[in-house]
């Protein structure tokens, strides 16, 4: 008598119900060989399966809606080049502390190692971009793995994780149930700070007198913006945030110092030379932040709190370490702080906020300028928009002279600086929130990056409003090229025109830009226009914000504006470049 | 540099290795010797890692390896009273000198000639790295024909 194994189901339907059972609602997937099995399975699935035209936009749509919602983002590539093509979208994610679950599909066990066709060792290439990565070697293990997988996402520091499945292991039967308690024997995300040092922190900031809160993105993915506003406001302590941290804090605030660092403000700047105590909360002393790190804030005890333990002690000395969960440290916190006269510093800071977050002088010329743009953003969106940016002086720009209120409302790239995130990024934060205004800004180089996803907003009655600043440069490159580098143009001139020599390009008979970027948006059915003026522009924005269709707003604007204030590389946040040399 | 003796207790399963080891490398530390083995639960393993750096940098290696989902525990033991050790397999000839010159040696620091051939001799040596060291140093004058080391091993005292 022949016995009849119990198995129910296959591997890829495992991956299916893991999805599902772990909260999956969209997907953001691209088919191949050797990933079939798992689209065959979705085929007839609850989960809405998003087409992007490249692997890179995929995942960056699974990082937005990720960004956008704080819910996982997820997504499915094939082997070999699908997985290359997922690494940049992995490690912007990694960078930022970004949840996504991404679920690359593998040769079969028996060929792994043979070079077989489109076979590339996918866990060896992202163990650097992953929080972790799994290889599934067995069909058994594959509901354990999903589940972990999304446990290790979205817990502690949230990162992407990435599992491998061979296709013979997406094919072979089991009897396995889904897992729906996860416990890893060697991971348990710290969650408790040590009460001996939150009383650290609050003897320090009872005893200071010139405060200042440094809070970045662990901020708004631990969920504390409303207790530090509560904490700022009862306690008079102003707040600078990094780049990943703006909206934590409403910048509409009197404590509002807005952003800190190599674009920061004046008074972040300054606020954070002058404090004597520096308290950061989700953030990671980055190089971009700190300016030259000998030099940061000198007369300031540093304390910092970080869910990542490594974080603490890695670019700064600290004097006061706090190992938890923010909303639990200042939870813990709040009930140990006394009031403490901080008047004097808040008017001093007072004098150094009439510089505003940034400012810039109007042209003579006439051309449109990009900082008057973000501002008309701000404008016509009455401040509510959700802002996905792409990376250079487009990025600056919308940090600087947009007024940034709402956690979760801006959505950047900030630790990989990955030029093309702009465009499919906006694209998932828009799947994500389908009632929000999402205002995509780019440059006209990153916005190529990823230009092809355009189509998906169209398919799928995204409303996005793609906005191009054209100022057809490479822009925060040429910028360090005329302050840093003589005013040598090297590979960063998009037009036709005024190429450096060695670019080989013939001057064309007129003036011309390539490409035209309307036609691009209307080949791919998007609605399109080209503005030439402010007056042209808030008319253009208030008629597509009001829009349900999808649209692209090319911007023609000056050429040569820089963003500023600006840190040099190196230099001391005390030493800020405020205007143009000229 | 000081060098640092780091014992991490990790899962037993493929790919921990790798990772752990691409983890130090990746940011730019150096490894100067790694050991593994099973422990006493067979589910968990134990690398021994010897790291030349200062205690910033060896504290900022220990935090990184502590996050890894696959580690339990890591331990700087250099810190602490404890034992470290180190075996040596060496091979000499002895052409030249006949055997009694690197006996003698050999005998000095406790250790055993395991293999004896016609023109040379295979020698087991544990002891601290630094024995080793020194060990290799009076071996130098004799014609060595072959070193495996096993990379240093250690467990605190208390």
């Amino acid at each position: 008598m022949t016995h009849t194994p119990t198995y129910s189901r296959s591997g890829a339907q495992c991956v299916v119900d893991g999805l599902i059972n772990n909260g999956c609602e969209v997907l953001f997937g691209y088919p191949g060989g050797c990933v079939i099995d798992i689209f065959d399975k979705l085929y007839a699935s609850p989960i809405h399966v998003v087409l992007p035209r490249h692997e890179q936009g995929g995942i960056h749509m699974a990082d937005g809606y990720a960004r956008a919602t704080g819910k996982v983002g997820c997504a499915l590539v094939t082997s070999g080049p699908g997985a290359t093509n997922a690494v940049t979208g992995l490690a912007t994610a990694m960078m930022d502390g970004v949840p996504l679950v991404v679920i690359s599909g593998q040769v079969s066990m028996s060929l792994i190692g043979t070079d077989a066709f489109q076979e590339a060792d996918t866990t060896g290439i992202t163990r650097s971009v992953t929080k972790h990565n799994f290889l599934v070697r067995a069909v058994d293990e594959l509901p354990r793995v999903i589940a972990e997988a999304f446990f290790i996402a979205s817990t502690g520091k949230p990162g992407p994780v990435l599992i491998d499945i061979p296709k013979n292991v997406q094919q072979q039967l089991t009897a396995q149930p889904d897992v729906r308690d996860v416990a890893i024997r060697a991971y348990h995300p710290t969650i408790l700070p040590p009460p001996e040092q939150v009383e650290a922190l609050a003897d320090a900031l009872n005893k200071s007198h010139r405060p200042v809160l440094y809070i970045g993105g662990g901020a708004v993915s631990s969920g504390s913006c409303p207790l530090i506003r509560s904490i700022a406001e009862t306690y008079s302590i102003p707040v600078c945030t990094t780049l990943m941290g703006l909206g934590a804090f409403p910048e509409t605030s009197p404590l509002s110092l807005w952003m800190v660092g190599m674009h920061g403000s004046y008074a972040a700047n300054n606020a954070i030379q002058q404090a004597d105590l520096v308290i950061a909360a989700g953030a990671r002393f980055d190089d971009r932040v700190t300016g030259r790190i000998s030099d940061f804030a000198p007369g300031a005890k540093i304390a910092h709190i970080d869910v990542d333990a490594s974080a603490i002690g890695k670019n700064v000395g600290t004097h006061i370490p706090v190992c938890g969960d923010l909303r639990q440290t200042l939870e813990a916190l709040l009930p140990l702080l006394h009031q403490t006269d901080r008047s004097a510093w808040l008017s001093e800071i007072s004098l150094w906020r009439e510089r505003g977050p940034a400012t810039y002088s109007p042209r003579e010329d006439g051309m449109l300028q990009p900082q008057t743009v973000i501002e008309l953003v701000d404008r016509v969106s009455r401040g509510r928009a959700t802002v996905v940016t792409d990376v250079g002086q487009n990025q600056m720009w919308a940090a600087q002279y947009y007024r940034h209120t709402r956690p979760r409302g801006f959505l950047t790239s900030g630790g990989l600086g990955t030029m093309g995130f702009g465009v499919p990024g906006a694209i998932g934060a828009q799947l994500g929130c389908p009632g929000a205004l999402v205002v995509s800004v780019n440059g006209d180089g990153g916005f190529q990056m990823n230009i092809q996803e355009l189509v998906v907003a169209k398919e799928h009655r995204l409303p996005v409003k793609f906005l191009v600043l054209n100022n057809s440069n490479l822009g925060m490159v040429r910028q360090w090229q005329d302050l840093f580098y003589g005013g040598r143009h090297s590979a960063t001139i998009l037009s036709q025109d005024k190429r450096p020599e060695n670019e080989h390009i013939a001057p064309p008979k007129e003036h011309v830009y390539l490409p035209d970027f309307v036609r691009v948006a209307e080949a791919y059915g998007l609605k399109a226009a080209r503005v030439f003026t402010a007056e042209e522009a808030e008319r253009v924005m208030t008629e597509a914000f009001a829009d349900a269709e999808p649209w692209v707003i090319e911007f023609v604007v000056a050429e040569d504006e820089n963003v500023l204030p600006m840190v040099a590389p190196g230099a001391s946040l005390s030493e800020m470049i405020l205007t143009n040399p000229n | 540099m000081e060098k640092h003796i780091l014992t991490v207790l990790v899962e037993n399963r493929p790919g921990v290795l790798a990772r752990i080891v691409a983890h130090i490398t990746g940011r730019g530390y150096n490894i100067e010797t790694l050991n593994v083995g099973p422990t006493n639960d067979e589910s968990i393993s134990k690398m021994t890692i010897v790291i030349p750096g200062d205690a910033a940098v060896i504290a900022q290696v220990v935090a990184q390896l502590a996050k890894q989902i696959n580690v339990f525990k890591v331990e700087d033991v250099t810190a602490k009273p404890h034992i470290d050790r180190e075996a040596l397999l060496l091979k000499v000839s002895t052409r030249n000198t006949g055997r009694a010159p690197v006996i003698e040696v050999a005998m000095l620091f406790g250790a055993k000639v395991l293999g004896v051939q016609p023109d040379a001799l295979t020698i087991q040596m544990v002891g601290s790295q630094m024995q080793v060291d020194q060990f290799l140093t009076l071996m130098h004058p004799f014609e060595v024909l072959d070193i495996s080391r096993s990379g240093s091993i250690a467990m605190p005292q208390f």
